[in-house]
Formats: structure tokens, C-alpha cells, sequence
């Protein structure tokens, strides 16, 4: 008799069927394990700036300027890109693009892999998602590149991510940032 | 009404691809224009991304064009859709819309409507439910005639493709008797559903009955209906927007269908009630129109 559930539908591998879960609050998902948020800061910040093209890769949340906190992530990402040496590519828009996109200038949820791959980007930050789109987007970049994928999300976070960040408002961003630019200096980049 | 959720943060308009900042710079919201904008404006207007997700050649694309430069107050509407052909657009257009379930679209607009009235009652404030064939015709029927019923002001625009196009080819209640199509092999059995005479019958103040060949028409009836909407009741304009692929023909040739259909089934139908009648003479006299 079957007996598998619905977990055995899904064309991907997803982290949750591996046991990997969100992290609780104050603390943030290196892989699968749950550390501090300073130690998982760290390591993005390392990752960032060590991998080949590193991508930022923001979202409609902080593209569009529709409020305060929209307003002021926008200029802490600009800076973080700048401590980061990372490019931007922005997801601007959710619907699938036919006949193609062009991967060389936006990533869009649907298939998000086809930017990985032509951009060959090693480490990613995805921040100002929409939670259900960086879900779906995740899991299929989780599987079909070998990026190191981060997100930094103002909820509770995505277990499909190499590293999480959940909680992240303007000032977790800027503590990020201060933390990065020590890293940098360590690496001496 | 926010706009704001449509203006990119400056630090990302190096990276955001031109047509996006073009929507934002010259979309449908009249302050961004020199003078009030209309259908004249269109050629220096961007209503919608040039990479939509319309068939090549779709006149539902034309259509949405034209009623969007037409909107008196861009900015103080929000259109309530549908689902089907025309809900694939709306995430293309940079204006205020809400998706309802497939059929609600009505009874979703007459909520929006009221409490926006509660809301802002100094500011007015317009919903225009735009919503396709089968939405209008068929599964929502109810909630639409319901709606003029009880007199909503709110202005319900039909998109009449006569078919459910983008499942394949079903025949709906707006579809001409012996039609035939991929999903309905043997042909319409019963008479096109005339829409606008139960719209007239139903209560609403102003109906019409067109195609959207002439983008002059369109616009007019689109403005006079939604200030009739505004002011008196409910109103309602069926638009033929032929799905070119379900009927057979190539991108070029949507044009010619509706300009054949204007002296056939989508012949002027033309409904306004005696107050909406006095109420648009004295817009016209205000130069509201």
C-alpha cells in the first residue's frame, strides 16, 4: 500500500523534509544548524566577499519607496552592496517571463536559476522578498546551482537558504553592515 | 490612494530595467502629467509593460489602454478584476487593482466602494470592476445583477470575448448561437446572452453596448460611466475584445473583427436613464467631460 504524504510530490528537495526548520527568534540558520545571529552574520558577510559574483538580489519590499522603513533599507542595501563589492539584480516582478528573460539584468521567482547560471553568482542575498516567492525560488535554487544562498528576511525566515536572518528590520541591517566592514577589514579586501 | 508603491526607491533606479521606470514616469496617474491626460495622450503615455502577458496582437490589450487614459481620477480608482484574460494584465499596469475570487468581482467592488465612501467621504473615490465574459456573464452573474440591484455605485466594464480563452476554448453565455470552439466541438446551442439589456433592465443608469474599435468611443463611454457611476447608480459597458487565436485569426486582423462586429452583434446599444442624462449635461456644461 502507498503511503507516502505530499512531501513525495514536490519536484524538489526541500529542507523541512530534511528536518531543517526556521530558527527561533534571536537567532539565525547557518546550513542546519541554529547559531547566534552575530556568528551567522559573520559568515555571510564572509561568504559574501569571498565567493565569485557575489549578488544582492532585493525584492518589490524595498525596490518601491511606499514607506519609511522601505525607504531607509533601500539605502542601507545600496551601502551594504558597497561594503560587499556585490552586484544588485533586482526582483522586481513575481509573474512567470515568457518567451524568456533576460537573465543578465533581473532574477525572477519562476526560475530563478537561469540568473544564477548565467551570471555564475557563487553567493546571494535575497532581502525585500515577498516570504512565499523566496520559498519557491529558494528551493529551486537550492537544487539546481551551487550558489551559497542568504536570506535576510523580516519574518521568521526560509530554511531552504544556506544561511538565515530572520527579524531583520533597518537596524539589524545596520548591524550587518558594521559587521561586514570588520570582516572585510580581517580579510583585508 | 498610496501611489507610492509604485515609485521606485532612487537608490535602485540604476538597476531596474528601463520599461519599469518608464511605467513609473509616464503611467496612468495624471499628476505626472503636463496637462490632463486623456486618450489623446496615449502616444506619450505607458499605460502597460510593452512585455504583458497578452497574446501578440490581443485587443483586450488596446482595450485596458484606452480605459485606462480614460479614468477621470487615476489615482482615487481602484479596479477590481477577475479571473481570466484580463487578470493577466493587471500586474502590468501601475494603478490600484484588487483580484477577486472568479464571479465576485461585483460584490468584492460594492465592499470596496463602501467603505472607501466611509473612509474618505470628502474625497470621491472610484471602482470600476473590469472583469471578462465568463466572470460577468456566466459565473458571476448573480453578484453582478445583485449589484445593480441594489444600486452600487460602482461601474462594471465587461471585456466580452465571447469565450473562455485562456482555458482552452469553452464555449460561456457570451458566446453567438453555432459558435464552435476547441472545448465546445459541437457547437452554441442557445442565443448570446445580451448583457447589456439585462444591465438595463437590472437598474443600471447607463449601458452600452460597443466594441473597442474606435479608442475615442471607448473613452468616452468609460468617462461618462464612471461619473454616472460616481454620482447617480450603477452602470455597465460590454466591450468586444475578439480572443484572435480562439477564432482563427492572426495578430493583425483584431481590428478588422471588431470593426465587422460594430454593425453585427455589438451594433451601438446605448442606455442612459433620464438622471444620468441631466447629470452628464451638466458635466459637459462644467467641462467635466
Amino acid at each position: 500500500m502507498a503511503n507516502q504524504g505530499p512531501a513525495y510530490y514536490s519536484p524538489y528537495p526541500a529542507a523541512i523534509y530534511e528536518g531543517v526548520i526556521t530558527p527561533p527568534e534571536g537567532k539565525a540558520l547557518l546550513l542546519e544548524e541554529v547559531v547566534d545571529e552575530e556568528i551567522a552574520m559573520r559568515e555571510i558577510a564572509k561568504q559574501m566577499l569571498t565567493k565569485e559574483n557575489a549578488t544582492i538580489f532585493p525584492g518589490p519590499q524595498v525596490l518601491y519607496g511606499y514607506n519609511d522603513e522601505a525607504k531607509k533599507k533601500a539605502t542601507l542595501i545600496k551601502e551594504m552592496a558597497e561594503v560587499l563589492n556585490a552586484n544588485m539584480i533586482p526582483m522586481y516582478d513575481y509573474r512567470p517571463k515568457y518567451p524568456k528573460i533576460d537573465a543578465e539584468i533581473e532574477i525572477n521567482p519562476n526560475h530563478p536559476n537561469l540568473t544564477i547560471w548565467h551570471n555564475n553568482i557563487k553567493a546571494a542575498i535575497f532581502i525585500g522578498v515577498h516570504c512565499h516567492y523566496a520559498n519557491v525560488a529558494l528551493k529551486m535554487v537550492r537544487c539546481e546551482t551551487d550558489c551559497y544562498t542568504i536570506a535576510i528576511c523580516g519574518l521568521s525566515g526560509h530554511e531552504d537558504a544556506m544561511a538565515t536572518l530572520r527579524d531583520q528590520h533597518s537596524s539589524e541591517l545596520e548591524k550587518f553592515i558594521k559587521i561586514a566592514r570588520e570582516v572585510k577589514a580581517e580579510l583585508k579586501l | 490612494m498610496a501611489i507610492d508603491i509604485y515609485k521606485i526607491n532612487p537608490e535602485f533606479r540604476d538597476i531596474m530595467p528601463k520599461e519599469i521606470i518608464d511605467l513609473e514616469e509616464n503611467a496612468t496617474w495624471a499628476q505626472n502629467q503636463k496637462k490632463p491626460r486623456g486618450i489623446k495622450e496615449m502616444p506619450d503615455t505607458k499605460e502597460i509593460l510593452e512585455e504583458h502577458s497578452l497574446c501578440a496582437g490581443c485587443p483586450e490589450a488596446a482595450a485596458l489602454r484606452y480605459v485606462l487614459a480614460a479614468l477621470p481620477k487615476p489615482e482615487e480608482t481602484i479596479i477590481v478584476n477577475s479571473t481570466g484574460c484580463t487578470s493577466l494584465m493587471f500586474p502590468h499596469i501601475a494603478l490600484h487593482t484588487v483580484h477577486s475570487l472568479f464571479g465576485n468581482q461585483n460584490a468584492v467592488a460594492t465592499g470596496i466602494k463602501r467603505v472607501l465612501d466611509w473612509r474618505f467621504p470628502d474625497i470621491e473615490k472610484d471602482v470600476v470592476v473590469l472583469a471578462g465574459d465568463g466572470a460577468t456573464v456566466d459565473i458571476g452573474l448573480d453578484y453582478t445583477l445583485q449589484s445593480f440591484f441594489r444600486q452600487e455605485n460602482i461601474t462594471t466594464i465587461c471585456f466580452d470575448n465571447e469565450v473562455y480563452a485562456n482555458t482552452g476554448g469553452q464555449e460561456s453565455g457570451a458566446t453567438p448561437k453555432g459558435q464552435v470552439f476547441k472545448m465546445a466541438p459541437t457547437g452554441k446551442k442557445f442565443e448570446k446572452v445580451k448583457m447589456w439589456e439585462l444591465a438595463t433592465t437590472a437598474g443600471c443608469h447607463y449601458t452600452m453596448n460597443m466594441t473597442a474599435s474606435a479608442p475615442k468611443a471607448v473613452a468616452k463611454a468609460v468617462r461618462e460611466a464612471i461619473l454616472v457611476a460616481r454620482e447617480i447608480g450603477p452602470t455597465f459597458l460590454n466591450i468586444y475584445t475578439p480572443c484572435i487565436l480562439e477564432i482563427g485569426l492572426s495578430a493583425n486582423e483584431g481590428l478588422g473583427e471588431m470593426k465587422d462586429q460594430d454593425k453585427d452583434r455589438f451594433a451601438s446599444y446605448k442606455f442612459v436613464s433620464p438622471e444620468a442624462e441631466e447629470f452628464l449635461k451638466k458635466c459637459k456644461a462644467e467641462g467635466k467631460l
